[in-house]
């Protein structure tokens, strides 16, 4: 196997752009699970730990533009404010160990179906940008995970940053796995109040694909909408908060394995989806009485 | 050699691994810090994988994906082809005995004809790097013909299933009859109760996967150098595999990172050895961790059938069981195992009429074999669940149902023993009752209670449940086993200070054996200084380190190796005195001989001046005896053991999930040597015991193995275990060294019960089943495993 | 490949390092410090940590490759990091661990010692709560954590008492 170094981006572009196949490598944190045993070897891996470009932030015109190199501790450490849901789903990957070393970039390329950060990105409208040899594109998230362990990043691009817009509201990202902590998720659902848009955005979690639960986005759009709750600021009565939870679970195409059976992941993700939307919907009413 | 082999730039580790260790201090009954800690703490402590020696070459198994199959053909050219390796393996080249087994010679050193269980080792090799030794272990081909394999341990006695071994499918039948039983019946009784449980593959999970480095020797040998529980029953299976006297073969200690049970039958020994032998190199072997879940054997999963019956008042009138184990492919502890089950089957209550079948079957799952608490964990499950199956018939408080009928000294157990040593089981209960509870936090939003799932905190509906377990657990080897230890003791003048040399080949696995064995030497003959030097197969037995026994059989002969030493000095120091007018030497202290009235007589410098005094002693516990054949009565064991335990939960049930918020344990040990390791103890083994109830689980598919790693075999956390309230009890055993208890396993017996008692309490669900999975207890079906 | 490495102050140049190596196995087999251990290669155990270029990470999950000019600080270079006075005697949280009877098997207890060692000198004082999540990634089969988590509270509290040693003689708080 060969270690391709670059020292900047344009040599990364070049060195992807002249062998398809070639691995790119962040952190490190999904590759080397199988590394360490010898599987799924590569015959080339390209470094990224090393371009500067990849862990620069930066907000402007109302969007933060994260590198691919932005770590799970710097979302949780230094962005829980500007991006809560996304931090929120940051904390909840790993240990200390993991956070300090997974990346965002790494995470997408990887494209786990389990990852966490997949549904709060979701829920976020991000965006990824990907770049080569041919120039940059920015495809949304929701087109990015094209099946299951499939993207969008074409065989000569990187990952090189994730867009995401300002919060409009409440962000929250909730998650069960069979331990307290460092833990793969079971189910993980992400929810986004975006009041100027008039919409409620998702994410899941545990499915064969990250994906947002859409059928029950716009159920909700649609009783928000009917009642005029978004002006009011009422309460969301109880069965339209049920109802959106069964919805998000039944829109998921979710499997048996190790960890769950599809039926408990089904049961878990409604429970999820309903405390999620309730939990959103009550800070938001709260937020919008204070600013009042 | 290829130009990548990894050399390692400076040396640290040098052999023999597990250190002779100097330690100054603690008496027993003190708190006593590890002689070796330092070095474990420095990072300088050499565990079996940190072995490294020059020249060195890696080894790597290569192991049955099959569960059952018949081996056609393997083709080892393409391997042995691959640059940088050495030597290619299979159970041609055993010079030996082809099988190896610690009870029952059953299991192939590698597959000869057949594969019986998945992960089942098929041939080994070495090379330079452990990357090729991987890669080479992909190249050996192996042509299988696929085998339809027995997996359902209830179907393995039917006349038609399957042989897994040529005589059968039976491994051990335990048959207890006690009272009525005796005449085929049981008596009536106003209240029974019914239940069926069940407990999965837990794994030991020992934080050091198997691993060990062999060295071929100039005299045609092998000097073995592993992490084990027992260096004399290895050195004897290695010693046959190789067709080498037993001079030859020289086991070693190596540093070792936890057992549990899992190093109690051989993995790589065997293997390192004929590869060191065939490229007369040292050959390293350590499992990665998924082959570590493949390459040892497990706890036992059981299948329980009780039925309790009871007076009104709450008294068993008789206890009727039906329990089979899974034994897996080859026997390994199984026999043992199944006796344990038959013994501790009704748990710490007087019981009048018994009638209780154990059987263990083979099957085409991989080994289940020991594991901290051996049996005595399933059973406690069994028995506790119905303990309070009977108090909620009886609308009695689940502690009084238990207390109604706890042994005490004097009462008789299931193998109709009469216990004569102190059995205050309801004490435990008591003090664990009487201690507090802990309070319930409010959700972070205010709302009554926070959910239990990770992420953003939100409210959720979280219930709490309060879970009791009681148990008990014979310590040692039973039913007419020999077992004993072997101690030297030297006391010595070193830079014209006495000190203490103690020897023993028992090995030291992460419980604080060397520091036990430093106190009681300094106990008896009253020198601050003591060495433990680590004995190895040259060395007398000392018995495995299993069973909780070692602090009682290692611990008794050391004690009776010093006090053998003892009697030499006085006797030596009345000589010198001879004719002085004083004496007679009656006591050592302080680095004196002293008379009765511990006035100094002579330094003992004096005395050991003419040189050091050194006593070897073979300890022997009290004999056991075998069980009955129809009626598994018979005084087998020599001690039991008892604790309990208090789970306090809180269960999210609309998610299924459990933070358990308080494990306390009371247990009796007859006599605390060494107070915060005895506590280490019960956290540890507490804290496995909540991983079976709640989270630990191998899960096989049709004989395959499916969570090989940690990240689908769950092991609790920081975050997953609570803070623990111990309590111990110091009811002194007359017949045991100093009156102690064996202490390690108890732990791990009750606390899963609790925990399951708890979440039971919480949701009023049955929970027939460890480990309790978030299905379980949101009332959902569960995949069907293994369909038979 | 030939790779510069700096391992608890020493530097290292590394001949023949393969790409597929991780960092754990650089610092176990060709650096020769068996100290930093190998329990899952997963990094589900945490068993490996240590601090890589001051940062706490699962040295089995990190390509060598990528370590390259690194400064890697492993168990065998805690001693010393406690602070002034500490050169050469255990670490503080080294210390406590012993003191608190941490120590089992002890084959967690470098990556353990990385992780306590790694809290505290962001949060010099922690809650026995932070101390719990700041070592939830490293797995002990052995002490059920009580012992450990008391460690770390006990080295917070060396640590303290070495600061207040330190500023007494100038009579400052």
């Amino acid at each position: 196997m060969e270690f391709l170094l670059p020292r900047d981006r344009q040599e990364a572009l070049e060195l992807m752009a002249g062998r398809p196949g070639t691995v790119p490598v962040a952190g490190g944190t999904d590759v080397m699970v199988g590394w360490n045993m010898s599987r799924g070897l590569p015959a080339r891996a390209l470094d990224l730990s090393r371009l500067g470009h990849l862990s620069r932030r930066r907000y402007g015109e109302g969007r933060y533009r994260l590198g691919a190199n932005t770590t799970y501790s710097t979302l949780t450490d230094e962005l829980r404010g500007e991006l809560p849901g996304l931090a929120a789903a940051a904390g909840a990957v790993g240990s200390r160990q993991i956070r300090n070393r997974g990346t965002l970039g790494g995470s997408l390329g990887s494209a786990w179906p389990a990852a966490d950060a997949h549904p709060a990105l979701l829920a976020c409208r991000a965006e990824v940008e990907l770049a080569s040899v041919r120039g940059s594109r920015r495809v949304p998230v929701r087109e990015f995970f094209s099946g299951p362990g499939r993207t969008a990043r074409e065989g000569d691009e990187l990952i090189e940053a994730v867009l995401l817009p300002r919060p409009e509201g409440p962000q929250l990202f909730t998650k069960v796995g069979r331990k307290a902590v460092a833990t793969l998720a079971t189910c993980s659902f992400a929810v986004a109040l975006w009041p100027s848009t008039r919409q409620v955005l998702t994410g899941v979690g545990g499915a064969d694909r990250p994906a947002p639960a859409a059928v029950a986005e716009a159920f909700l759009a649609g009783q928000l909408a009917a009642h005029g709750t978004w002006e009011s600021g009422e309460r969301l009565p109880d069965e339209v908060v049920r109802h959106f939870g069964e919805l998000a679970a039944e829109g998921a195409v979710l499997g048996d394995d190790v960890r769950a059976t599809a039926e408990y992941r089904r049961r878990a993700l409604s429970v999820l989806a309903r405390r999620s939307l309730a939990q959103a919907w009550e800070n938001y009413r709260t937020e919008r009485h204070r600013c009042a | 050699m290829s130009g990548d082999a990894p050399t390692r730039r400076s040396q640290t580790v040098a052999l023999p691994a597990q250190p002779d260790v100097e330690g100054r201090g603690a008496r027993i009954g003190e708190a006593a810090p590890r002689p070796d800690g330092l070095l474990k703490a420095t990072g300088g402590f050499a565990y079996s994988s940190d072995l490294w020696a020059a020249g060195m070459l890696w080894g790597a198994t290569v192991r049955s994906p099959h569960p059952h199959a018949r081996i056609v053909r393997i083709d080892t050219a393409e391997a042995l082809a691959l640059p940088g390796v050495h030597a290619v393996l299979t159970h041609a080249d055993v010079p030996g005995r082809k099988l190896h087994g610690a009870m029952v010679v059953d299991q192939p050193v590698l597959a000869m004809d057949t594969v019986r269980f998945h992960g089942e080792p098929v041939a080994v090799l070495a090379a330079d790097h452990p990357a090729t030794a991987r890669r080479a272990a992909a190249l050996v081909r192996v042509v299988y013909e696929v085998l339809p394999p027995l997996t359902d341990p209830d179907s393995a006695l039917a006349p038609d299933a399957v042989r897994v071994q040529p005589q059968g499918n039976l491994v051990r039948h335990v048959r207890v009859r006690r009272g009525a039983a005796q005449r085929g019946e049981l008596p009536h009784a106003d209240v029974v109760v019914r239940g069926e449980y069940e407990t999965g593959v837990q794994d030991q999970a020992f934080l050091s996967p198997e691993s060990g480095m062999a060295v071929p020797a100039a005299d045609g040998g092998v000097d073995l150098h592993v992490a084990t529980q027992w260096i004399h029953v290895d050195h004897e299976q290695v010693a046959a595999s190789l067709a080498l006297p037993g001079e030859k073969v020289r086991v070693r200690l190596a540093g070792v990172g936890g057992a549990f049970g899992a190093r109690e039958d051989l993995s790589m020994h065997v293997h390192a050895c004929l590869l060191a032998l065939r490229t007369d190199r040292p050959v390293k072997m350590c499992y990665s961790r998924e082959e570590s879940f493949l390459g040892h054997a497990h706890r036992h999963p059981a299948r329980m059938t009780y039925e309790h019956g009871a007076t009104r008042e709450g008294k068993l009138v008789y206890v009727k069981a039906d329990i089979i184990l899974d034994g897996g492919a080859y026997a390994s502890s199984s026999p043992a195992v199944t006796g344990t089950v038959a013994t501790c089957s009704v748990g710490p209550y007087e019981v009048e009429h018994v009638r209780v079948d154990v059987r263990t079957v083979y099957t085409h799952n991989p080994p289940s074999g020991a594991m901290r608490g051996f049996g005595a964990v399933q059973t406690c499950f069994g028995y506790e669940s119905q303990m309070d199956r009977l108090a909620r018939a009886l609308d009695l408080d689940p502690v009084e149902v238990r207390t109604r009928n706890a042994v005490r000294q004097g009462s008789v157990v299931a193998n109709g023993q009469v216990l004569d040593h102190p059995a205050p089981v309801a004490e435990l209960l008591g003090r664990l009752r009487a201690m507090p509870l802990p309070r319930q936090e409010a959700a972070p939003s205010g709302s009554a209670t926070a959910a239990l799932c990770m992420g953003t905190p939100v409210p959720g509906r979280v219930v709490r449940g309060v879970g009791f377990a009681a148990g008990l657990k014979n310590v040692g080897f039973v039913e007419g086993f020999d077992d004993y230890s072997t101690a030297r003791v030297v006391l010595e003048l070193h830079e014209g200070l006495p000190r203490v040399r103690v020897r023993t080949a028992a090995a030291e696995v992460g419980q604080g054996l060397v520091t036990l064995q430093a106190q009681i030497a300094r106990t008896e003959l009253d020198v601050e200084t003591v060495l433990v030097e680590q004995g190895d197969s040259g060395f007398g037995d000392a018995g495995p380190t299993s069973s909780a026994r070692q602090s009682y059989v290692t611990g008794g002969a050391v004690k009776a190796a010093a006090e053998a030493v003892r009697t030499r000095v006085l006797r030596r120091a009345d000589e010198l005195l001879a004719g002085a007018g004083q004496g007679p030497a009656a006591g050592v202290s302080r680095g004196a001989v002293v008379d009765g009235n511990g006035a100094v007589l002579l330094d003992l410098a004096k005395v050991l001046a003419e040189g050091a005094v050194a006593e070897t002693v073979e300890w022997h516990h009290r004999p056991t005896r075998p069980l009955d054949d129809g009626t598994g009565q018979g005084d087998s064991v020599f001690q039991f053991a008892f604790s309990a335990h208090r789970a306090v939960v809180d269960v999210d049930v609309e998610l299924g999930l459990v933070r358990v918020v308080a494990l306390d344990c009371v247990q009796d040990v007859g006599r605390a040597m060494n107070p915060p390791a005895l506590r280490g103890q019960l956290h540890g083994g507490s804290a496995q015991g909540l991983g079976l109830a709640l989270m630990e689980e191998i899960l096989l598919e049709r004989g395959e193995v499916r969570t090989t790693s940690f990240t689908d075999y769950h092991l609790p956390t920081t975050a997953d275990v609570p803070r623990m309230r111990t309590e111990i009890l110091e009811c002194a055993d007359a017949h045991a060294p100093y009156g102690l208890r064996g202490a390690g396993e108890m732990p791990h017996v009750t606390s899963p019960a609790a925990v399951a008692a708890a979440v039971r309490d919480a949701t009023g669900r049955a929970l027939a089943r460890l480990p309790v999975r978030p299905e379980d207890i949101l009332g959902l079906h569960h995949r069907k495993e293994d369909p038979a | 490949m030939r790779m510069n490495l700096t391992v608890n102050g020493e530097r290292h140049m590394l001949e023949e390092v393969r790409e597929s190596e991780s960092l754990l196995f650089v610092l176990r087999e060709r650096v020769g410090l068996p100290g930093t251990k190998n329990a899952c290669e997963q990094g589900r155990c945490g068993s490996c940590s240590v601090l890589l270029d001051g940062m706490l990470c699962c040295s089995c999950l990190v390509p060598a490759v990528q370590a390259r000019e690194c400064s890697v600080t492993t168990v065998e270079g805690l001693a010393g990091q406690g602070g002034p006075g500490e050169e050469d005697g255990p670490d503080s949280v080294q210390r406590a661990f012993l003191d608190a009877g941490a120590v089992q098997c002890g084959f967690c207890t470098p990556g353990m010692l990385l992780a306590a060692h790694n809290l505290l000198r962001h949060t010099p004082d922690p809650q026995e709560a932070e101390v719990r999540q700041a070592l939830a990634g490293n797995i002990c089969r052995c002490t059920g954590y009580q012992h450990i988590v008391e460690a770390v509270l006990l080295a917070a509290e060396y640590r303290r008492a070495e600061r207040g040693a330190l500023v007494q003689p100038d009579g400052a708080p």
